[in-house]
């Protein structure tokens, strides 16, 4: 890799007509608590400061006080608009030191879970990111309304499976906490069918707008060795020509049992991070539908009902689990001492890392564009301070 | 008596425009509701029709906060600066035969020249309250209108060439037999840049960068709080109905309709909200654009394009060679 790539992009700072501006840490586009400290020369922007840390929850110092029954719920609050990715990262870790396994079912409803949440997850970033674009007071809220309404469908899915909309608390180490309830599947596939059927208007109602193809083609290009580089991941890599994607590169949780595409474009730029984003509606909506047809009968968890916190207890050990979450690799470094709670644990936020390609895009590209570069992105802010 | 009427008149007419202005917000605040697929303000009074009524009482008692660091005449005049050409756009536009506050024989040419003096208060409200946000929103402003006022008025001249006079109730008189929109090819084409540029001159999105609420926070108004922010939303509403009645006027034919001829102000009345709601259905359609782009679809596509327009129009009437449709 060539050091060309790495290097922050840095304009001419010297004009005398320069502005520093600050957008955040309160601001209706922060998506969050992010403060961006732009200096603009006219309306271009010449350098940009990212202040991150105004959620930082000590997450990893929690995770040591809490036992590996009580964490997962709590793990739901790093990226809590997809939840169920989180919580799987951190038991997929202390089922790698453990050597548990998991039954069938319990795979595949992990599966489900996660493709749905990506889904919603992903149906939040394509209502907010047009609301970025296109404001409150415009054609942005229409499009984040309908997406919010079809969000709801999938809360409504999760509410009925575990009782909670936001923060799950499904996975548990050895398997699943809540089997599925009856007639479940068929308002699942219901709800899968019209969603499916949604996206295609949305994104029919997008691209035939040119509106909206004039602000987001050729803005914010992260070229291939640029995203290699810096390490973000999910599908902003994909946007940039990167076929990575840890369902199919390193098959966890039965992922290899489903027949599913992995979206890339090569241009890198907003439009083709959305254009993979929309790939993945379907391709998730997909695999959910495989995922109920093939469901297995069999347990739910290869461990007994919990009857007290302290129950699971982890041999010594240590291990990396990582899954593909909404936004890209979600990882989890978690070092076992045989007891019910564990030693360390570290997370890698993909929001976190993906945030940090922002000062190598930004600077060049005018206000409006920032925060069409920031949604396209799509962080979220309990991610990234954690 | 007689200097009586000349202040019964305004004072009707105005009114009659704050009222509708109150309303229009609410019609405006359903049609998006419906687009949405929600219901929209539906607690206040029968179907939320008092909740115009209930904003506009908030308003009025809310705190008024000036900031600190404010330059506080320039802060203070600025809603009242851009209020005033807003509303005395109005004072031009025949509601129906007769009916109106000044038919003037250059009608058209002040309703232009007043609605270009938005701008001024646009630029104080951006300066005057020593904001950032503002005075990015304020720059924004000043290329924006000057802009697209250009092509607004070109397309508003287009029926002024083809009904030959500057008053607007002989350019609704004109249109006796056919609506200028339904004017071969020329109708059409300058209706379409007309709403272009309207949208654009209102700062309506998709180009509402001055407001631009997601980079800008609120734009020039984003310190103005109470009854200063009212005025600046009656402002923008009002100029908003006053260039829906102008359309109406120029191409849709005005006070004509069927049925007695008191009904003409209630069509007049119901044309100018056909456009207001086109205006509002682009609105709430479309993301905005960038101020890059705004400006170059200004003085490389619409600016040209009117003008052309506007020499064809000429073309079209010399060899007409009469004045008459």
């Amino acid at each position: 890799m060539t050091t060309a790539a790495v290097q922050r992009v840095e304009l001419d700072y010297t004009g005398s007509e320069r502005l520093t501006m600050n957008m955040g840490p309160q601001h209706p586009s922060a998506h969050g608590v992010f403060r961006a400290i732009l200096t603009l020369e006219g309306e271009t922007v010449v350098g940009v400061d990212a202040v991150i840390g105004y959620l930082h929850r000590c997450h990893e110092k929690l995770a040591e006080t809490l036992t590996y029954a009580q964490y997962p719920s709590i793990a739901s609050k790093t990226d809590y608009v997809a939840a169920m990715t989180s919580e799987f990262a951190y038991v997929r870790a202390a089922e790698t030191i453990g050597k548990i396994d998991v039954p069938k079912r319990a795979q595949y409803l992990r599966v489900i879970t996660s493709e749905l949440q990506r889904v919603a997850s992903h149906l939040l970033w394509l209502g907010t990111w047009c609301l970025d674009m296109g404001g409150a007071l415009g054609g942005g809220a229409t499009i984040f309304l309908y997406c919010i309404r079809e969000r709801e469908l999938i809360l409504d899915l999760f509410e009925s499976l575990v009782g909670a909309r936001l923060l799950y608390g499904f996975f548990q180490v050895g398997g699943v906490r809540y089997d599925l309830p009856p007639d479940w599947a068929s308002k699942c596939r219901e709800t899968v069918d019209l969603i499916d059927q949604r996206i295609s208007e949305y994104q029919r109602m997008l691209e035939d707008n040119p509106f909206f193809l004039v602000r987001t083609q050729g803005v914010g290009v992260i070229s291939r060795e640029l995203a290699q580089e810096v390490g973000i991941a999910g599908p902003l890599l994909r946007g940039s020509g990167v076929a990575y994607d840890i369902r199919r590169g390193e098959p966890y949780s039965s992922y290899e049992d489903f027949d599913f595409h992995v979206p890339v474009e090569t241009s890198g730029d907003c439009f083709a991070r959305y254009r993979v984003r929309m790939a993945e509606f379907r391709e998730s909506l997909k695999i959910v539908r495989q995922a109920l047809d093939r469901l297995p009968d069999g347990p739910i968890s290869s461990r007994p009902g919990l009857k007290s916190v302290a129950q699971i207890r982890i041999p010594k050990g240590e291990a990396y689990a990582r899954v593909e979450g909404a936004r890209g690799e979600v990882g989890c470094y978690l070092i076992a001492d045989g007891s019910a709670k564990p030693y360390r644990m570290k997370w890698r936020g993909a929001s976190f890392s993906n945030l940090s390609i922002l000062p190598h895009i930004i600077p060049g590209h005018k206000v409006a564009d920032v925060v069409a570069i920031m949604g396209s992105v799509d962080p979220v802010f309990g991610e990234v301070d954690r | 008596m007689e200097w009586l009427t000349l202040f019964i008149g305004p004072f009707i007419v105005l009114n009659a425009i704050l009222g509708i202005v109150t309303y229009v917000t609410l019609l405006e605040r359903k049609f998006a509701a419906r687009m949405q697929s929600r219901i929209g303000p539906y607690r206040v009074g029968p179907h939320g029709l008092l909740q115009p009524i209930a904003d506009a009482i908030k308003l009025m008692i809310k705190e008024d906060v000036v900031p600190t660091a404010a330059d506080r005449p320039v802060y203070n005049l600025a809603p009242i600066v851009f209020v005033l050409p807003c509303m005395f756009i109005f004072a031009t536009i025949p509601f129906a035969p007769g009916l109106g506050v000044a038919d003037l024989n250059i009608g058209i040419l002040f309703f232009l020249a007043v609605s270009a003096m938005e701008i001024v208060g646009l630029f104080m409200a951006g300066w005057g309250s020593n904001n950032k946000y503002a005075l990015l929103s304020a720059m924004r402003a000043v290329n924006q209108v000057i802009s697209y006022d250009l092509p607004f008025i070109f397309a508003a001249l287009t029926p002024v060439l083809l009904a030959g006079s500057l008053r607007l109730s002989d350019i609704a008189a004109a249109q006796d037999g056919l609506w200028f929109v339904f004017y071969p090819v020329i109708g059409q084409l300058a209706f379409i840049a007309f709403v272009v540029s309207t949208v654009a001159a209102e700062n309506r999105a998709p180009f509402d960068i001055l407001e631009a609420e997601s980079e800008l926070v609120a734009g020039f108004r984003v310190e103005y709080s109470g009854m200063k922010f009212a005025l600046i939303q009656l402002g923008e509403y009002a100029h908003v109905i006053g260039s829906s009645f102008l359309g109406a006027l120029l191409f849709l034919g005005a006070w004509a309709g069927p049925g007695p001829e008191w009904l003409g102000p209630v069509w007049f009345l119901i044309k100018a909200m056909l456009v207001f709601l086109l205006i509002t259905w682009v609105r709430w359609s479309f993301v905005r654009i960038r101020v890059d782009q705004i400006l170059a679809l200004s003085w490389k596509a619409l600016l040209p394009s009117t003008l052309l327009l506007l020499i064809a129009t000429a073309l079209v009437v010399v060899w007409r060679g009469t004045t008459g449709v």
